[in-house]
């Protein structure tokens, strides 16, 4: 049953494309809102161990060697969310028919390669859907043919190319230790090893692929491009999900089920996670640019995650996956906004911008739901995914990190509001003074994510106890 | 033995030419000469259907591709082909001192990886690895060619009608 | 110690073709050459996951992940044509000198 999750909208895809099935092929779009819907509902029932157990224990026809726990479910949950609001953005960007189709075959494409690479439990079938997501966001980057886009995407390819031949070169040496791809099969094996130079460049490489993939500090020289100059719904698509799929999630299910946690590359995770909240946020307050100040934005919050994945504990682990979560809510929140922002003022340079909260009420209030979230201001659900990770550090002893941590943070709230400032609050362009807002899709989609942020926010407890502290069975 | 280590020489002299050359269009046919090099090594370390894809995709589409692109592209004027191979010396003639040296000084380094490989298996087939034990990688296959399919028509289909 | 003999001389042309790859990478300032240094890596690759294919005893499950790789491979690198072909039809140059140009 769990093979459905991919074959689905594999299925559908193949569907639609069928030469001789035109005629419904302008149901897509219907079809995709059903799927990313059905997707939600059943991931949200899919919490409930019985019925996990019961649905995972329906045969299948192959032996896919797939299987599901809370942390894969919590990038589902984030990635069908996800995926359902860049669909109502991109419905309202792009105007051709053809290219909607296109594009949502591509969104179909993502759908089915985020739930394969969450649920394989093999090292080479989770580089496949890595590659198969990687290459469909390089597709979805070029979609309107920018120059910009297409610089950017080339950067993309090459560092994401050298990112996968890191991670195959690691497959290659466990293959030779192990003589097994499975997760499981490594796991037993890689502890007999000695240490030795071996397994310890494995260990290293996978962790360096996994880094540039998320664009983590020393690595992140393609992501603010890629995210400010690819199409609004796609930057959307890229900064909620896709990033931190590839990347973090990725890394988490790797050093978790595979190579064990392990202090020294714990303390790695620390440093490199500490710093990449301090550059990111650094970077960020210097930017003019509304997708720029994000992106980076973007860096730094990825180094909360990989915080909570060093503190090595059950509690960090689970504050990291919430962060996954909650990150993906309010920067797609936020992408969403600057989409809307965009479309009607065709700049997002925040010097030319101002007081846009008069004209556009809903997208002023749900960035400043978006920002204070991402600041971890309570009870924001950004406060408690921060609150988890920093509890984490100061119970394992790392109380440097963790007041670096709560100094950054203040750092963060300093750039947003300074971009809230700028673009929202004080006085009207007059060039602006005609707009509205952007939509009622766009006022939908932010209010809908705002609206996810708050209720995570205040039912913080049953959250806690249904969705987040399970995880901590994941944990080998 | 050592007919593979002649061979895995061969693979490096064409990696560099593919690196150093010139003109884009013999550094593509240099790659397929790496392609090939790789192709008699996967034959002699029993591992022939790879052997076989390598051959057909890498040492023949991937060189093809390569070459289609470079003759669509606009050529280089006899003067920028003098300033680019002067360029090219000036950042390139290291290259193959750094990998000499890399080479010589790795072979010298006597190793002790106290590795312990996995137990033996009885061999199984490549047909069975996949289609028994591993389907997912089928699937992946196929939706990786999918996805190769919509880059084809968005990116190239789309940029003939500019 | 057979194990060694065996793969060191194999790793270390792993190791070189890797330098050369990512030299090819770094230095060029040619679009499609930048490709073709990514090639080499994923040669390089190739090339180590067949040779622990051999020396682990599993040559099947080896160049069941050779093939895979291949496909993704060959994919990827048509995407990435296709963007080079689309940069190029914007600058009519490959230099990415130029494609630093236009990011500012």
């Amino acid at each position: 049953m769990l093979a459905l999750f991919i074959t689905v909208p594999f299925f559908s895809i193949l569907l639609f494309n069928l030469p001789f099935l035109s005629f419904i092929r302008r149901a897509v779009v219907a079809w995709a809102y059903v799927l990313f819907c059905s997707q939600i509902l059943l991931v949200l029932r899919l919490f409930s161990p019985n019925f996990l157990a019961d649905f995972a224990s329906r045969t299948h026809f192959f032996n896919f060697n797939i299987a599901l726990d809370n942390l894969s479910l919590i990038v589902m949950l984030s990635s069908a969310i996800v995926l359902f609001i860049t669909l109502i953005v991109a419905s309202y960007m792009i105007e051709s028919e053809k290219k909607r189709f296109n594009f949502v075959n591509l969104l179909l494409l993502i759908q089915a390669g985020i739930n394969g690479l969450v649920l394989s439990r093999d090292m080479f079938a989770l580089y496949i859907f890595l590659e198969i997501v990687a290459i469909t966001s390089y597709i979805l980057i070029v979609f309107d043919k920018d120059i910009k886009a297409l610089s950017a995407a080339f950067k993309y390819v090459i560092l994401s190319t050298v990112a996968s031949v890191l991670m195959v070169a690691s497959i290659g040496l466990l293959l030779l230790l192990c003589g097994d791809t499975k997760f499981s099969s490594i796991h037993a094996l890689i502890g007999g090893q000695q240490p030795n130079l071996i397994v310890m460049s494995a260990v290293a490489l996978f962790i360096c692929a996994a880094f540039i993939k998320a664009g983590v500090v020393p690595f992140h020289g393609w992501l603010p491009d890629v995210y400010s100059h690819s199409p609004a719904a796609v930057s959307v698509l890229l900064a909620g999900i896709i990033s931190k799929a590839l990347g973090i999630y990725t890394l988490m299910r790797v050093v978790n089920d595979v190579f064990g946690m392990n202090p020294k590359v714990n303390s790695a995770l620390l440093f490199i996670g500490t710093v990449s909240i301090a550059i990111g946020a650094l970077a960020a307050l210097v930017q003019k640019d509304f997708k720029k100040m994000l992106s980076f934005s973007s860096i730094s919050q990825i180094g909360y995650i990989i915080l909570g994945l060093g503190s090595g504990t059950a509690l960090g682990f689970a504050g990291a996956a919430f962060h996954i979560f909650n990150h993906a809510m309010f920067k797609s929140l936020l992408f969403v906004n600057s989409a809307a922002i965009e479309k009607m003022s065709r700049t997002t340079h925040m010097e030319n911008l101002g007081g846009l909260s008069k004209t556009m009420p809903v997208t002023g209030f749900t960035s400043v739901v978006g920002f204070l979230s991402a600041a971890g201001i309570p009870p924001l659900a950004g406060f408690w995914s921060k609150l988890l990770i920093v509890l984490a550090l100061i119970l394992t002893g790392h109380t440097v990190y963790a007041v670096l941590a709560i100094a950054l943070s203040a750092l963060t709230l300093a750039y947003l509001l300074s971009m809230q400032r700028m673009v929202f609050f004080g006085k009207l362009n007059e060039r602006f003074t005609g707009i509205r807002e952007a939509g009622f899709g766009f006022c939908f989609s932010a209010g809908l994510l705002a609206a996810v942020i708050i209720i995570v926010g205040i039912l913080y407890p049953l959250v806690l106890s249904k969705f987040i502290l399970p995880l901590a069975g994941v944990i080998r | 033995m050592n007919l593979n280590i002649a061979i895995l020489i061969i693979l490096m002299v064409a990696a560099l030419w593919t690196t150093m050359t010139r003109s884009l269009l013999r550094a593509a046919i240099g790659l397929a000469f790496m392609s090939l090099a790789l192709t008699l090594i996967m034959f002699r370390l029993n591992s022939g259907l790879a052997a076989v894809f390598e051959l057909s995709v890498c040492a023949g589409l991937i060189p093809v591709l390569f070459v289609s692109t470079i003759s669509l592209t606009h050529p280089l004027t006899k003067q920028e082909v003098m300033q680019h191979m002067k360029d090219r010396i000036r950042r390139f003639w290291y290259l193959p001192l750094i990998i000499v040296i890399a080479g010589i000084a790795l072979s010298f380094i006597t190793v002790t990886l106290n590795i312990k490989l996995p137990p033996k298996e009885a061999e199984e087939s490549v047909r069975a690895v996949l289609w028994n034990g591993r389907p997912l990688y089928l699937v992946g296959q196929i939706i990786v060619l999918l996805a190769g399919a919509f880059g084809v028509v968005i990116l190239f289909k789309e940029s003939e009608e500019k | 110690m057979e194990v060694v003999q065996i793969f060191w001389p194999f790793l270390l042309f792993v190791i070189m073709l890797f330098i050369i790859g990512i030299y090819c990478i770094a230095i060029t300032f040619n679009l499609i050459r930048a490709l073709l240094g990514a090639e080499i890596l994923i040669k390089a690759i190739t090339l180590l996951v067949i040779v622990a294919g051999f020396i682990s005893g599993r040559t099947a499950l080896a160049q069941a992940v050779v093939i895979s790789l291949i496909v993704v491979e060959a994919v990827s690198i048509t995407v990435a044509v296709g963007i080079v072909l689309g940069i190029h039809g914007h600058n009519n140059s490959l230099d990415t000198r130029k494609i630093a140009d236009t990011d500012k």
